[in-house]
């Protein structure tokens, strides 16, 4: 099909695509920080369980397709990006509960812990091609080529959307969802209903972890869809800051990473169509907006609606 | 935590604390040493005029070195020198960052492993890294990829070693016009550097050779390595109808696949991407290390030195002294395209054809040179090009 220039179209066409394309990893982290936060702990390694993920969902895609197939493989990689989250995430957990051990401080070393263990078994695989994660054509009806193209939706985006209803749905309406709560908010009340702080608090964390790790698997198995050292550049740290102002909500989770996947393509979809200025700018957006949101709904005279009571006390 | 009754245990914090420090300690230290070095003998450094029997010769990477792009062009250099010149003994690093870590290593190099030549790849690694290595080191040689040698002012021992890939650039703007009906070109493009803008530049002037209405949209990415960007960038100048796009990042692998996925034609930079890309990947402007570093390790065995002169402190050259090269053709390259190309590539040798020739403007429409006047690919002038010629859609500001 000849492919035609779409103008201006393709501003809001590209956002659109940036948004399906670009917000799977922001999604996925940042539900898996939303669980981990409600529990009462912050878990910044997110960042290294990313990179982690994406290595191993890479590696594992590459190296079995040989056997099982390609679409298989890359499935199989997906599994092996959430079960490798889960180890970085159990670590997390034991360390990060000891007593007067500090949970940022311990998630700053699990980035560079997880970020050092992937670039140091993902050397072999920078150059191999794997196999990659089938993708849905929802613009199957359109006979543009940019629009087919801008459709293809990833599974994970589905799972991601998913997840959102039925998270909501546990904190809201059932009784492990009221644990993580009542650990989270006040963990004094909890171990008097007779509750395991510390293992509500791990099977959060390694849970969240586990989503992490998926996160990961997109972006090396869906887009860009290469395993490099520099795949996740900042977007788990992004992430975990996108569910402070999206107040611990699973809903609004999801939106403010479909914004996150959109403002990443401003850039680029306006310097394509002429508008070639300011582009640090238009790149900068994402941070910009976090800090303004952040700007916004902080304050030191109260604290967030919507916060976990234990989040960032030391016990 | 009482540790009253019990002085000699180590408490549980302690143990924890101590575990992290050395676990994040020895995988940064790994990592930062990359590949195992084996013990040396000592690297037979020959004195002034001699010829050495051995000779280590260490090679820095700012990334990984199989990245299909900078560091792989070096990487294969480096490999073909050990494999052509007898007695030279070759110790790498990979991801080594521009800090402090490469004086680091440069010094371990030199003093664990006896190293007596030193090509630390990276632009950024120069200053301040190679300069106070040479100070220290008097009777190691430097060689930096880069233009950055002036003569009086830098030790004896450095070398600065560049080659005008902006040539290759020209030859592959010339395939990629003849490939493309309408005209649309794209460059992925990092930062508006110098170096970068000449190659967007080149690029542009060859595709206009052939056809005058010929167009190159530029996307700056703002940084060298951002992947997600970079495939964006792609995506978006799909969707605009680019016909060939080509880029200036320090890997390629997310340019090229993701062009490829979309059927657009690709024409690569620094090594050859063509596996990654094998519809529609048409030719692509490589460096050809292999040659330089061949040259130079023949040099090295035959006792020449910098510090005697015997190598120049500057190398440069183009297409016509093997410093770069185009890749093969790919099967969608038409023989229209293919003999176009191959006689932009003899015009560049013998000299005929100079890239930069009068009369020429700006995309803003200001002159640049007069009708008669040319610019040839060694005038300092064009190291500091800070424009874009007519025909790129985009700005540097």
């Amino acid at each position: 099909m000849a492919t035609e220039a779409l103008g201006w179209w393709g501003v809001p066409l590209g956002i659109l695509a940036g948004t399906l394309r670009g917000s799977v990893p922001f999604l996925l982290v940042s539900l898996g920080e939303c669980l981990t936060e409600k529990s009462g702990k912050i878990n910044l390694g997110l960042e290294g369980t990313l990179l982690m993920g994406a290595m191993s969902a890479y590696a594992v895609s590459y190296l079995s397709s040989g056997i099982v197939g390609p679409t298989l493989a890359s499935w199989l990689g997906v599994l092996t990006a959430g079960i490798a989250g889960m180890g970085l995430g159990a670590i997390h957990g034991w360390l990060a509960q000891q007593p007067r051990v500090n949970d940022v401080a311990v998630g700053i070393a699990m980035i560079i812990f997880g970020g050092g263990l992937a670039n140091f078994f993902g050397k072999p695989f920078i150059q191999p091609q794997a196999p990659q994660l089938p993708t849905l054509a929802a613009g199957g009806w359109s006979s543009l080529s940019q629009v087919q193209s801008a459709l293809q939706i990833s599974p994970l985006f589905l799972l991601g959307v998913a997840i959102v209803p039925l998270m909501s749905w546990f904190f809201k309406s059932t009784r492990w969802g009221l644990y993580v709560r009542a650990v989270g908010d006040s963990p004094d009340a909890a171990l008097a209903m007779g509750i395991s702080i510390f293992w509500v608090r791990m099977a959060s964390i390694v849970a969240g972890s586990f989503l992490a790790g998926i996160g990961g698997a997109s972006l090396s198995l869906f887009y860009p869809g290469v395993w490099t050292e520099r795949i996740s550049s900042g977007q788990g740290l992004m992430a975990v800051a996108l569910v402070i102002f999206a107040r611990w909500q699973p809903w609004q989770c999801l939106w403010a990473s479909l914004l996150f996947g959109g403002a990443q393509a401003l850039g680029p979809a306006f310097q394509s169509v002429g508008i070639d200025s300011y582009y640090y700018l238009f790149n900068a957006a994402p941070y910009i907006l976090t800090l303004l949101i952040m700007i916004v709904t902080c304050s030191p005279k109260r604290t967030l609606t919507g916060a976990p009571g234990a989040l960032g006390q030391s016990d | 935590m009482s540790d009253r009754n019990r002085s000699f245990r180590l408490s549980r914090r302690q143990v924890v604390r101590g575990l992290l420090a050395s676990s994040a300690f020895g995988l940064t230290a790994k990592l930062s040493t990359g590949c195992a070095q084996s013990p040396s003998s000592e690297g037979g450094a020959a004195a002034d005029g001699s010829a050495p029997e051995e000779m280590v010769v260490g090679f820095i990477y700012v990334g990984p070195k199989d990245d299909f792009g900078y560091n792989q062009a070096h990487a294969q250099g480096a490999a073909a020198m050990v494999a052509n010149v007898p007695g030279i003994r070759l110790v790498e690093e990979a991801s080594v960052p521009e800090t402090t870590a490469v004086a680091e290593a440069m010094r371990s190099m030199i003093e664990i492993d006896g190293a007596k030549a030193l090509f630390p790849t990276s632009f950024g690694y120069f200053d301040p890294h190679i300069l106070a290595m040479a100070e220290e080191f008097p009777d190691v040689q430097f060689f930096h990829a880069g233009g950055l040698y002036q003569e009086g002012v830098h030790p004896k021992n450095i070398c600065s070693y560049f080659g005008y890939i902006d040539e290759a650039q020209y030859v592959a703007g010339v395939v990629a016009a003849q490939m493309s009906p309408a005209g649309k070109l794209g460059f992925v493009a990092a930062k508006p550097i110098p170096q970068l803008l000449r190659n967007v530049n080149s690029f542009t002037l060859g595709a206009r050779s052939v056809n005058p209405d010929a167009t190159t949209q530029v996307i700056f990415t703002g940084d060298w390595s951002v992947p997600v960007k970079e495939a964006e960038a792609t995506n978006s100048m799909a969707d605009q109808g680019i016909e060939v796009i080509t880029c200036h990042v320090d890997s390629p692998k997310v340019v090229m696949e993701t062009a490829e996925r979309r059927g657009v034609m690709t024409s690569g930079y620094h090594a050859d991407q063509s596996p990654l890309a094998p519809k529609g990947y048409l030719t692509g402007a490589e460096w050809d290390w292999s040659s330089i570093y061949t040259a130079l390790g023949k040099d090295f065995m035959a006792g020449k030195t910098l510090m005697t002169d015997g190598i120049p402190h500057i190398l440069r050259g183009g297409l016509a002294d093997n410093f770069c090269k185009l890749s093969a053709y790919g099967p969608a390259v038409s023989d229209e395209a293919k003999a176009a190309g191959d006689a932009a590539i003899a015009g560049i040798k013998s000299g005929e054809i100079v890239i930069y020739q009068g009369p020429l403007k700006t995309n803003t429409g200001d002159e640049i040179l007069p009708a008669d006047q040319q610019l040839k690919a060694d005038n300092v002038e064009l190291e500091t090009m800070d424009y874009f010629v007519e025909g790129v859609i985009g700005s540097i500001s």
